[in-house]
């Protein structure tokens, strides 16, 4: 990853709860100013990695820096300059909208306090509601109030828990214009998500599973290193050709995406040879394609689930 | 019945089991709090106190005085543990709250007595509380006759019959008309600083971990002192709040006088509320939910309703349960209030019972910060 600066630096993090390893052996290396998408299936240790990294849970074993501060001992100053948005809903639901603003201002010691948080709320479009409870926000926009709330300090580095979760197509849009525009600022990003449609507007891509990582590459070599072969098909009697598809083990993966199907192998050959009775059908039209990144990960799962659970 | 399903029930039952039984804390408080209770009503309390510490100044030394003390003793209503000299050495005593009475066995009593004089024996009772006096105050002219005549033979023998031998003065210090609010309404002011106070920062802690607010905080650079010093402040307020309201219920609705410095009342009270908050904050590190917080503050409540010398005199509990009522922080506010008070006793008087009180929020404070995590582990 050349000679940039590295933002989060962490070797061999292992966390154990209950006796289960539910994050193994995990390295990161996150340059400054680039947007790290983490992602990964329901309990694979995204959350887990993510308090590691800003000294809210104690690695079992492990060590790395985070913005050139130790995260074993020096957690402190971390906190000072990571932003760190929850999964869960974490602002205090009986202040209002403008009491968080204030409260978390005033923690991180945020200089020109009242003009900063008035600018939020500007920015939120919530200057209107200011005076509304934090819990009687809806759910996307409590999302976006957090959002908000931890970027209010100006932090070097972001740790966004599934920000988006719940928030319409155009805040989402909104929220990943500004996402980029703090990266262009060197503002380093970590976001894990579960969008394909967001992981494609990161730099970067980590994909964990079963607390281990299984890959870690710029976007554009994510397809590649997978090696996965998807052929589309558009055409009449889909749902047939689907079910008889399914049934073949060379073929692993079959998704209906409206009018066409994909259908994806790991082997270039068996996979060929799995559609060759349809191949000639002049109702259905084939082309190879690149495989997507939902069915690169979908394959990484199907691949190590047999190995760890 | 069709209305009823025995399988709904049956459900709904069975999910309670498993949740009570999940709810370690719950369970055990559950099964600790009666054996509590059962503990201490009934062996600590004791209604009928005895063996209630004496000051006795024998200005007599005669054999005469010698059957009065063994009469006394074997009463067992009074120990006599004190023999001072002076007046003055006594009265310090009971001012500080080491003895409960004092008996003066006053020179030529027993040539008083032998003369048929009847002789007085001035017994002072520490007042404040008046059930700690009344049992022994009501019998003590009858042991002391009873204990006299005992012992009289020989020519004086004449003595043993007639009218009683002495005259015995009471004097009830403190509560001259024993009036049970004078011990109850100071007492009630470190019960209920005790209940509100540890009890509002154990839940205003815990209630961050259940509504999740924790984990933002944590991330936040915020170091335990910062948090335990925030936190508790609010609380100080509201605790001087409290002590403003009993004071002037003390004062104008059960005319309750203030003899003491209004000053260092004020000063014991805020060692007292920071100690009672930062047993809250303690709670709050091993309590997850705001329930158990609370069930924690209960543990802690009830012995320092029971044990501190509030509800029952504490010269007049077993010894083991002095012991426990020693580590209660109550015990030492239950004396420090009604020592300034109803007794007009100075803080030099009242340092063995302030400095207690200091070692206990040190300790607890330490204790708390140290089981604080900063982590969600
Ligand atoms: N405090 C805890 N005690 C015990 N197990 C835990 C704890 N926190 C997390 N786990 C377990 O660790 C595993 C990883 O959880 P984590 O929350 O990191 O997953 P995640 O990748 O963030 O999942 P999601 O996408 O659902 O948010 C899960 O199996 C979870 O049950
Ligand atoms: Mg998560």
């Amino acid at each position: 990853m050349m000679a940039a600066e590295m933002v989060i630096d962490v070797r061999g993090l292992t966390k154990i709860f209950d006796g289960r390893k539910v994050v193994d052996n995990f390295d990161l290396r996150v340059p400054k100013g680039s947007v790290y998408g983490f992602l990964g299936p329901n309990g694979s240790g995204k959350t887990t990695t993510i308090r590691m990294v800003c000294g809210l849970l104690i690695p079992d074993s492990g060590s790395g820096s985070c913005l050139g501060w130790d995260v074993l001992t020096q957690s402190e100053n971390i906190k000072k300059k990571v932003g760190y948005m929850t999964q869960k809903f974490s602002l205090w639901e009986d202040l209002t909208i403008r009491e968080n603003l204030n409260f978390v201002a005033r923690v991180y010691d945020v200089p020109d306090l009242e003009h900063r948080v008035a600018e939020t709320l500007e920015h939120l479009g919530l200057s209107a509601r200011a005076h509304q409870l934090a819990g009687s926000l809806s759910g996307g926009w409590k999302q976006q109030l957090a959002l908000a709330a931890c970027m209010i300090h100006d932090p070097e580095l972001l740790l966004l828990d599934e920000p988006t979760s719940g928030v319409d197509p155009k805040a989402r849009r909104e929220f990943w214009d500004n996402i980029h525009e703090l990266a262009d600022r060197g503002v380093t990003i970590l976001v894990s998500t579960h969008y394909m449609d967001e992981a494609i507007q990161c730099d970067y891509i980590a994909y964990i599973a079963y607390g281990h990582k299984l890959i870690d590459a710029p976007y554009a070599e994510i397809i590649s290193q997978v090696g996965l072969y998807t052929w589309r098909v558009e055409g009449a009697g889909l749902s047939q050709i689907a079910r008889k598809l399914k049934e073949n083990p060379q073929v692993e993966q079959v998704t209906r995406f409206g009018t066409a199907l994909h259908v994806s192998g790991q082997d270039e050959a068996a996979l060929q040879a799995a559609i060759a009775p349809w191949r000639d059908n002049p109702e259905l039209h084939w082309y190879q394609q690149e495989s997507g990144l939902e069915e690169a990960f979908i394959h990484l799962m199907n691949t190590t689930e047999d190995n760890f659970q | 019945m069709t209305l009823l399903s025995w399988s709904r029930i049956v459900a709904i039952l069975k999910k309670e089991f498993i949740q009570m039984r999940r709810d370690r804390m719950t369970f055990a408080t559950m099964i600790g709090i009666p054996v509590m209770q059962l503990i201490m009503f009934g062996f600590a309390v004791n209604t009928d106190p005895r063996h209630l510490p004496t000051a006795l100044i024998d200005r007599d030394h005669s054999t005469f005085s010698r059957s009065i003390v063994k009469a006394v003793e074997n009463s067992t209503f009074m120990d006599i543990d004190y023999r001072p000299s002076h007046q003055a050495t006594a009265e310090k005593l009971i001012k500080e709250g080491d003895v409960n009475f004092i008996i003066v066995i006053p020179e030529n009593f027993s040539r008083d007595l032998v003369r048929g004089q009847r002789p007085q024996i001035l017994v002072i009772a520490d007042a404040t509380d008046p059930s700690a006096a009344s049992g022994a105050l009501n019998s003590f002219d009858k042991i002391v006759n009873s204990g006299l005549r005992r012992d009289l033979s020989g020519n004086l023998s004449y003595l043993a019959v007639g009218p009683p031998l002495v005259n015995v003065v009471l004097q009830r210090r403190y509560n001259p008309a024993g009036i049970t609010q004078y011990n109850i309404v100071p007492g009630l002011l470190g019960i209920i600083l005790a209940m509100t106070m540890s009890m509002m920062t154990a839940v205003a802690i815990t209630r961050e971990n259940e509504r999740g607010t924790m984990e933002n905080l944590l991330a936040m650079p915020v170091r335990p002192l910062e948090m335990m010093i925030g936190k508790i402040m609010p609380y100080v307020l509201i605790g001087y709040a409290q002590v403003f309201v009993v004071l002037l219920a003390a004062k104008f609705v059960f005319n309750i006088p203030l003899i003491g410095s209004l000053l260092l009342l004020i000063a014991v009270s805020t060692l007292y509320i920071i100690v009672n908050l930062m047993f809250g904050f303690l709670f709050s590190t091993v309590a997850r939910t705001q329930m158990q917080a609370l069930q924690l503050t209960f543990f802690l409540l009830m012995p320092q309703i029971l044990l501190s010398g509030f509800m029952f005199p504490f010269l007049g509990m077993p010894k083991w349960a002095q012991y426990i009522g020693d580590a209660l922080p109550a015990t030492y506010y239950m004396r420090l209030v009604r020592g300034i008070v109803l007794k007009g006793a100075t803080a030099v008087e009242l340092m063995s019972n302030i400095w207690p009180l200091v070692l206990m929020m040190i300790i607890i404070g330490a204790l708390a910060i140290f089981r604080y995590r900063q982590t969600l582990d």
